[in-house]
């Protein structure tokens, strides 16, 4: 906004008050330079870095040198069949993920809070915290090792007569181990949350509701399941709202040639395709295409949750 | 809590004690089979089949390898330079942008607020970040894997939260004292914030040590300076470069009673060594994860 305070009034414009804040403050500012100059750096310039996307970007004529070819990276991606397998494969691989990854934890924080022994329920607890400090590197090192073809997994399916097999190369049941590894790594960990809502409830309620004559079940629908609903439904909300972001880490790691067609996502995809193949320009449109419509998501997802529960995240 | 002993609540508990006992089990087991088949003799090993209940033998023949390994002691040195230094520098710079986000008297608290947010939500993506990082000169040097990553806005705002519940009058007092800015910081905030901070510094440490994606992409050409994990991608992910690895340390050891079974032995051994040290760590900074989590999901 411009400011044309002409008088010499210290408390009109933006300007002056900014000024005499500053003279006031003056350490306040120093100290937020840092911060404000990683944030320009390392965040926004990156931003304003996805102008290659539209460029014919060679690393050595630099972004200023380089020829503007407007939508030609998007369109090149969008008619290509890399496209519609890897949307698919993103939106499948997150669905999954919702719907075992997210009820899984509240399931388990239910069937752990029913539980009267409190020693081992701690006992439990601690153990299942545990996948969630193992690294990425090793949950998929134990995962490649427990199924091939020499792997414990496939003793189990010898035992129940199917052929031995390297099971992360079979492009069937790569979503099964992909899904089903996040939902082991990250099961109790994503039951803190519930289980700390569900101690917060309050003891009188169910007090009350046992003299009435209700039965666990009952206590179960009527008391506990609204005390973890509004925390639950936030959740929900904003895993719908990440239903096209997908790390590429897990996928570089797990996936082979071999399973592409159910396994390539767009994250791995601009990877491949960006950095290793060095197209830069088209990995920056793919990226930015992906960024875009994730903000669009999360923004959706933000107003319905504003919009149902009277919570956002901002 | 008052409750009746009847026949299905009874089946009830006790279906429950069993169905959570074997997600426990399910939970543990991986690592147990790990731990179990460091210490096994290979060839035992492979002729076993169904879960590992105890070590197929003992021997300790895949550790030597493992510490015999120069690679392993260079990446584990190098992760824990990134660990101590990473989890420091952004730790002191999450402090900083905390307490100016915190100051009602900063007059571009707000807008600052929204420019850090919408980096949360928007970014240039992984192109545009490597392309910055090799403009400044930092691929390949220890640096790319510490400064674009120094802040993680989230903790920065949830640090932001926990500052802005301790008392103003504290840090009005010591001004009167004269107290500067930074003495505010160090001497009232952090004191009386130290469980949050704690929680930070554990998130921050801890995916220090399980990270190897940003050394993956800024370090293709300095094998000296990967981080432990990316050598153990090495070793477990990707097979033909674990020859390599494993060979190399090979030669530090009698060839003759290996008999290349050893492989499997020695990449439990390096998910021990790697991991081990987290597992041995977490459940005494458990009472922590509660609040952790709780700061994560409440809002200003």
């Amino acid at each position: 906004m411009v400011n044309i305070s002409t008088t010499r009034s210290h408390k009109s414009g933006f300007l002056p008050r900014l000024k005499k804040n500053f003279i006031q403050h003056r350490s306040l500012y120093l100290i937020s330079i840092p911060i404000v100059l990683y944030f320009v750096v390392f965040k926004y310039i990156p931003m304003f870095g996805v102008v290659i996307a539209f460029q014919d970007y060679r690393p050595g004529l630099g972004i200023l040198g380089s020829k503007f070819v407007g939508f030609k990276y998007f369109i090149d991606f969008l008619t290509s069949p890399n496209a519609i397998r890897t949307i698919r494969n993103t939106i499948v691989l997150n669905v999954y993920n919702l719907i075992f990854g997210y009820t899984s934890p509240i399931i388990f924080a239910l069937l752990l809070n029913e539980l009267r022994l409190q020693r081992y329920k701690k006992v439990v607890q601690t153990i299942s915290y545990m996948p969630h400090f193992i690294s990425l590197v090793v949950v998929c090192g134990i995962l490649k090792d427990f199924t091939s073809s020499y792997g414990i997994f496939n003793d189990l399916a010898e035992f129940f007569g199917y052929e031995r097999q390297n099971m992360l190369s079979n492009v069937d049941l790569y979503r099964a181990l992909y899904v089903g590894s996040g939902v082991w790594k990250d099961l109790g960990w994503g039951s803190i949350l519930y289980l700390a809502t569900l101690s917060s409830a309050d003891p009188n309620l169910y007090e009350a509701a046992t003299i009435d004559g209700a039965g666990r079940w009952k206590q179960l629908i009527h008391i506990t399941i609204p005390t973890i609903m509004p925390i639950a439904t936030l959740q929900l909300i904003m895993k719908v709202g990440s239903i096209m972001s997908i790390g590429a880490e897990k996928t570089i790691l797990l996936y082979t040639p071999l399973v592409y067609e159910k396994a390539d996502i767009i994250s791995s995809f601009v990877y491949r395709r960006g950095l290793q193949e060095m197209n830069f320009s088209f990995g920056a449109a793919v990226g930015l295409f992906n960024s875009v419509i994730n903000l669009c998501l999360l923004v959706a997802a933000n107003w319905s949750a504003r919009q149902m529960t009277g919570e956002s995240m901002w | 809590m008052i409750e009746r002993r009847t026949v299905s609540n009874r089946i009830f508990d006790a279906f429950n004690v069993i169905l959570l006992f074997l997600i426990g089990l399910i939970c543990l087991y991986p690592m147990v089979h790990v731990l179990f088949g460091s210490f096994s003799h290979p060839k035992e090993l492979l002729n076993h089949t169904g879960p590992l209940l105890r070590p197929m033998g003992f021997i300790t023949r895949g550790y030597e390898i493992v510490f015999a390994n120069p690679n392993i002691w260079v990446s584990y040195g190098n992760t824990i330079f990134y660990v101590v230094v990473g989890t420091a520098a952004r730790m002191f710079m999450t402090l900083l942008g905390a307490y100016v986000l915190a100051q009602d008297s900063f007059m571009l608290r707000k807008p600052m607020m929204i420019i850090f947010v919408f980096t949360m939500y928007f970014s240039g993506g992984l192109i545009p970040d490597f392309l910055l990082v090799s403009k400044l000169g930092m691929l390949n040097t220890r640096a790319a894997i510490i400064i674009p990553n120094l802040i993680a806005t989230w903790n920065m705002i949830i640090l932001r939260t926990a500052f802005r519940q301790v008392p103003a009058s504290l840090g009005e007092s010591a001004r009167l004292d004269g107290a500067g800015d930074l003495t505010v910081l160090f001497r009232i905030l952090v004191p009386t914030t130290k469980a949050t901070i704690a929680v930070i510094i554990m998130y921050y440490a801890v995916g220090e040590w399980n990270s190897w994606f940003p050394a993956a992409i800024y370090l293709p050409g300095r094998r000296d300076l990967h981080p432990l994990q990316l050598i153990l991608r090495e070793i477990l992910i990707s097979h033909s470069a674990s020859g390599n690895v494993i060979n190399q340390s090979l030669e530090f050891v009698d060839q003759d009673a290996v008999e290349g079974l050893i492989e499997d032995v020695v990449r439990y051994c390096t998910i021990c060594i790697a991991t081990v040290p987290i597992l041995c760590v977490y459940p005494f900074v458990q009472k922590h994860f509660v609040r952790g989590v709780m700061m994560g999901s409440l809002k200003e």
